[in-house]
This record gives structure tokens, sequence and C-alpha cells, in this order.
């Protein structure tokens, strides 16, 4: 068309064009990206006024320091830095679908379309095994003067203060057996349960050395629901983007693309899929950076 | 160039093969660079945390650092990933501009978020010896050690 080639002095607001000189679907997709991204804005935000008020907030590196099959390794940041990755090649992945839409080659779409499809999977499987382990890997925290065995859920976790071992050591003594019993099995394997729930509790705790137990105080009761929550949002939005995607890649497969003639509805669900990386980009920093 | 499906929009950014896929490279390597920085600093941190007198300007530092350079990936992702660098600049303004009310935002939550815990602190005293966390406590915890255990044998 004659006007391409003067497209910045074109009159985009007499008429006739699209000022924006954008679909209207992806037009409202960005304004739609937009508010999701004062949405998740919001939550971070909450989070940060929340933190800003506490004397003691917990340390990221102590609570994210596992990975799958390490045991009870000490790996800070080494397995979110997995999932980080995950999400940044997933999204080159769709760039690359998008620009194989342009081309109308539907294979290409296809391929790349699966591919994001798969790190979108591999994303959220991380993100399963993480809450797992979180809730379920109790460590033993002093609570009203008693030690527990508590995991990180929204009413409580074990994230507080390291406490003072001789407060630890008064503790002990109101603890129950079966606590001690868990302490000692956690640093000691030579005894078996059964062996260990036939001891008294003062055999339990002269096999107890408080000095290397590291227990801390109870952390602050937000963290774990903050942490729940604004993952599971972005999780959620992982898994509609995946849903997404596979509409597509159906879509494509079916030819219902090749009958419209263009592939442009990629380049939306694209556009959603690149927001769930940004947004990790955040969440990642206010929860496992800083 | 024609749109493929809408006639008031008078053109789109194809690209050449080659350079796409220059520029697709060079932001992903960049995404990668700027990630594995992050990490170090983040461990940096994890290690003047760890150390026997941790610097609180320091670690404040890194943490600016590190949000600069999340800043910096975000602007990558949204400008080539997203192609929103490759819009018009109307376009453009409509989806930045809006997003400067986070300034205020993120200032106005955290400021007050402070004042209440400089306030709580003030007033609740209870909340300040029970949660205000003591400096160089790893210094003192090793001293305090030492009675506990011989108290145990």
């Amino acid at each position: 068309m004659a006007t391409t080639a003067t497209a910045h002095q074109t009159k985009w607001w007499s008429g006739g064009k699209s000022p924006f000189n954008l679909e209207y679907g992806k037009l409202m997709m960005w304004y739609f990206l937009m508010s999701d991204a004062f949405t998740f804005g919001a939550f971070l935000i909450s989070y940060g006024s929340i933190r800003f008020s506490q004397n003691f907030w917990p340390d990221p590196n102590v609570v994210f320091n596992a990975f799958p099959g390490a045991g009870h390794a000490n790996l800070p940041l080494a397995f979110v830095s997995v999932m980080t990755f995950i999400l940044i090649i997933s999204s080159v992945t769709m760039v690359l679908a998008v620009h194989a839409g342009h081309k109308g080659d539907r294979a290409g779409v296809m391929k790349w379309l699966a591919w994001t499809i798969v790190g979108g999977l591999a994303f959220l499987g991380c993100q399963a095994w993480e809450w797992h382990h979180l809730i379920t890997g109790e460590h033993a925290a002093l609570i009203d003067g008693q030690i527990q065995m508590v995991g990180q859920t929204t009413t409580v976790n074990p994230w507080g203060q390291l406490a003072d071992p001789g407060v630890v050591f008064e503790a002990l003594k109101n603890s129950s057996p079966q606590v001690l019993a868990q302490i000692v099995h956690d640093h000691d394997h030579s005894h078996t349960w059964k062996e260990l729930a036939g001891m008294s509790k003062d055999q339990l705790m002269g096999m107890i050395n408080v000095a290397e137990l590291h227990v801390r105080e109870k952390g602050p009761v937000a963290f774990g629901g903050y942490f729940y929550g604004i993952t599971g949002f972005h999780g959620f939005h992982v898994f509609s983007g995946v849903i997404i995607n596979i509409v597509m890649l159906l879509m494509a497969q079916n030819g219902v693309f090749d009958r419209k003639g263009h592939y442009l509805m990629i380049e939306k669900a694209g556009l959603y899929w690149h927001f769930v990386d940004l947004v990790w980009v955040f969440v990642f920093l206010c929860f496992y950076l800083i | 160039m024609q749109h493929p499906a809408f006639e008031e929009v008078s053109f789109h950014h194809h690209t050449e093969d080659a350079e796409f896929k220059k520029r697709v490279r060079k932001t992903t390597i960049l995404l990668s660079i700027i990630t594995v920085i992050e990490l170090g600093i983040g461990l940096s941190i994890y290690m003047i945390h760890k150390g026997p007198d941790p610097s609180h300007l320091l670690v404040l530092m890194f943490k600016g650092m590190v949000c600069i350079l999340s800043l910096a990936k975000a602007y990558y992702i949204v400008s080539v990933f997203m192609h929103l660098g490759d819009e018009i600049r109307n376009m453009i303004m409509t989806i930045v501009v809006p997003l400067l009310l986070f300034i205020w935002f993120i200032a106005a939550f955290i400021i007050d978020g402070n004042s209440y815990k400089t306030l709580r602190n003030r007033y609740d005293k209870h909340f300040q010896e029970t949660t205000m966390p003591k400096e160089h406590h790893k210094a003192t915890e090793e001293k305090k050690a030492e009675p506990a255990k011989s108290e145990k044998q």
C-alpha cells in the first residue's frame, strides 16, 4: 500500500485506519495484561508493606534451600533457578511459534507450541514439588515454650529467628516424646523408629545436642499465606496459559488458522505467555532474592 | 504491507528471518546472563548473612542491584519478546504511562508499612522485645551454647 512508506506521517486519527495500527483483539489483550499487572502488583506490594511492618522477616535462603533428590543438602536458590530458566526457555519457544505463525508455517507453529507446553508443564511440576516439600517438610520450631515439628502453612511456619539454646533446652523438657524421637532420628539414623519409641524422655534428651540443633522460633504468620497466595496465583496463570496453548495447538492442527488465512491468535496467546514469564521475574525477585 | 485480516491495519512488523533469529538469540543470552548475575548476588547476600559481621549497607546495595536487573529483564521481555518496542508510539504510551502509577503505589505502601513498624516499636514494647533481631546474635549464641551443653551432661 502507498501509505506504508509514509507510515509515520500518516494521520492516524482521521478515519479508515486503526489508530494504534493493531487489530482489536491484540490491543485488548494488552489492556487486559496491563490490568493483570496491577493485580499482581497489588499482591506483591501488599507483601512488601507487611514485610516492612515487621522487625524480623525470614531469609529466603533458609526457606528455599532444597533440591529434589538431594536430601537434606543445603542448596539455596538452586531449584528456583531451574524454574526460572524453564520459564525463560519456554518464552523463547513461544517467540519462535509466533514467528512461524507470521510465515504461515503450520508445522513450525505446532512444533514450538508443543515445546512451550512442555516447558509450562515442567514449571508446574517444579512448583508442585516445591509446595509439597514446604508443606510436608517438618522442622523443629520453638512454639509456646515447646518444641514442635511444623511445616510451612498459612497459619504457622518454622522460619523465625534462631532460638537461644538455653531456652531450647528448657522447651525440650516440655515437648512430647514423639517430637524428641523425631529430632534424634533427623540427626542420627543409627536407631530405628521402634527403638526410639521404646526410649524414655530422659534417654532421648541425652541423645540431643542442643548446640547443634539450630531450632528457630515460629516465623511471621503472613509469610506462608503470601507465599502460597502469590506463587499460587502465578501458578494458576501458568496453568491457564498451558490450557490456552493446548487449545492453540489443537486449532493449528485442525487447520483453523490456515482457513482464516492468518495465525494472529497465536500472537495473543504468546502475549499472555510472555506476561506469565514477566510476572515470574518479579515473584522471583520478591520471594527468593530480596 | 497489507495486514492479512484487517484492512484498517496498514502495516505489521515482518522481520527478516536471519535478523529475527539474531535478535531472539541475543535477547535469550542477555536474559540468561542477567539471571545468572542475580543468582550470584542472591548467593552473595546469603554469604554476607552467614558471615561474622554482616554489613547491612552492602546487603541493601546488593538488593537494589537485583531490583534494577529485574527491571532490565522486564524491559527486554516486553520490548523484544512481546514486540511492544515495535508498536507505534501512541500505543506504547497507553501501556507505559498508566504503569507509572506503580511509582506511587510501591513508595506509599512500603513507607506506610515502615511507619507502622516504627510506631509499634515505640508504643508496644512487648512487640519490640519479642521480635527485634538481636545484634550479632550469632556471636552471643556461640557463647551461650557452651553452658547449655555442660548443663545437659
